[in-house]
């Protein structure tokens, strides 16, 4: 004769996925490897030349030690430096202070005169996704900041640079394909992506360390 | 005849716990899936600062971390800013050295790609960071890349 089968008790069950909960709690941190990104450039020869760059093509920003912003020797606020950089970088209205613009196919020439095949090829390829109305802008920024500038303050100039390139991006992607550039997809748009990073740098220098006013 | 019985009035009826264990595990996926395993104990205290723009790591490089901040037990370390590099505390002309060490164990196509993540702390000063990057660029290590947290627009 079958015995009707009892339940199993489960009651506990509860208290061993409340144990494995804590300790999943206890061992684990929410926080993502998220940041800005950057390279650093290597440490120069001690005869290297310095390469010539010209006033228009620089906009300067220092940063003192009591986080003020001084941008192309004027005193600014951060919310300000987004579109300084914006403006710099696009210079719509081919201004004589602004960087130079030059078509991609202009630069292609310079590469393969220069015997950089490496570079001419990027061009060549940026040129075949973008068409040949696309300007490239000479303008690159260098950043200095002090010894006594805060993490916090640096870090916000940073984004703020960052910001403004991405600003550009999206304008150039938006006139050519109608869509923003942070919305290009890596596995489809592989191609467009590089293009615009080829066109639009992030030119951000940092200036060799000088120690100004001290810790 | 249907017969209608009336319900035994008996006490209070327990709640049924049943579906406990069911949400129970339901939170336990949910925390497997949306963190990850803390990779060292903290020995500094580091919060990093607020940034709009931000960018994911790379899944496929291989990341080593330093982070820069106050000592959490300042009884033993002192309230000076220190350096810990993944799991110990480093001098800062001991950094060049073992990042070059952090590459060598790495797999040889790898090498290339190894990010340098900074977990510094918002309140530090950019001199100690200058420092950090000075080291790394004498390391040869370029890549880097400044932790910070998601600021809402």
């Amino acid at each position: 004769m079958a015995r009707p089968l009892s339940p199993i008790n489960a009651g506990s069950m509860a208290d061993i996925a409340f144990l494995l909960l804590i300790f999943f709690l206890v061992t684990t941190t929410m926080d993502v490897n998220q940041g800005i990104n950057r390279l650093l450039p290597p440490i120069p020869e001690e005869d290297a030349p310095i390469p010539e760059i010209r006033q228009r093509n620089v906009l300067e920003v220092l940063v003192n030690s009591a986080d003020q912003l001084l941008v192309n020797n004027r005193f600014m606020e951060l919310s300000g430096l987004r579109d300084e950089a914006i403006e710099f970088f696009s210079n719509p209205y081919m201004s004589d202070e602004l960087p130079e613009m030059t078509p991609i196919t202009e630069r292609m020439d310079g590469a393969l005169r220069g015997g950089d095949t490496a570079r001419y090829r990027q061009l060549r390829r940026a040129y075949e996704t973008l068409g040949e109305d696309v300007m490239m802008s000479r303008g690159v920024i260098s950043l200095q900041n002090d010894r006594g500038t805060s993490y916090k303050m640096y870090i916000r100039v940073q984004d703020e640079l960052t910001r403004a390139i991405t600003e550009v991006r999206n304008q150039l992607t938006m006139r050519l394909w109608g869509v923003r550039f942070s919305d290009l997809q890596e596995e489809t748009d592989m191609d467009k992506i590089r293009a615009v990073q080829t066109v639009i740098p992030a030119a951000i220098s940092e200036a060799e360390p000088v120690n100004i006013e001290g810790r | 005849m249907a017969k209608f019985r009336k319900k035994k009035q008996g006490g209070a009826t327990g709640i049924n716990t049943s579906s406990l264990p069911d949400i129970i595990f339901m939170l336990l996926f949910f925390f497997m899936v949306a963190t990850t395993m803390r990779e060292v104990t903290l020995y500094v205290q580091v919060t990093a600062p607020e940034a709009y723009e931000i960018q994911k790591l790379e899944k496929t490089s291989p990341v080593s971390y330093i982070y820069v901040g106050k000592p959490l037990q300042t009884s033993i370390f002192g309230t000076d800013v220190r350096f810990q590099c993944n799991d110990q505390f480093k001098e800062i002309d001991e950094i060049a050295e073992w990042v070059v060490q952090e590459r060598q164990i790495l797999p040889e196509d790898q090498r290339p790609r190894m990010t340098v993540a900074l977990r510094v702390d918002e309140e530090t000063h950019m001199g100690v960071v200058t420092d950090i990057k000075q080291e790394l660029r004498k390391a040869q290590s370029y890549r880097i890349n400044y932790t910070t947290r998601k600021k809402d627009n």
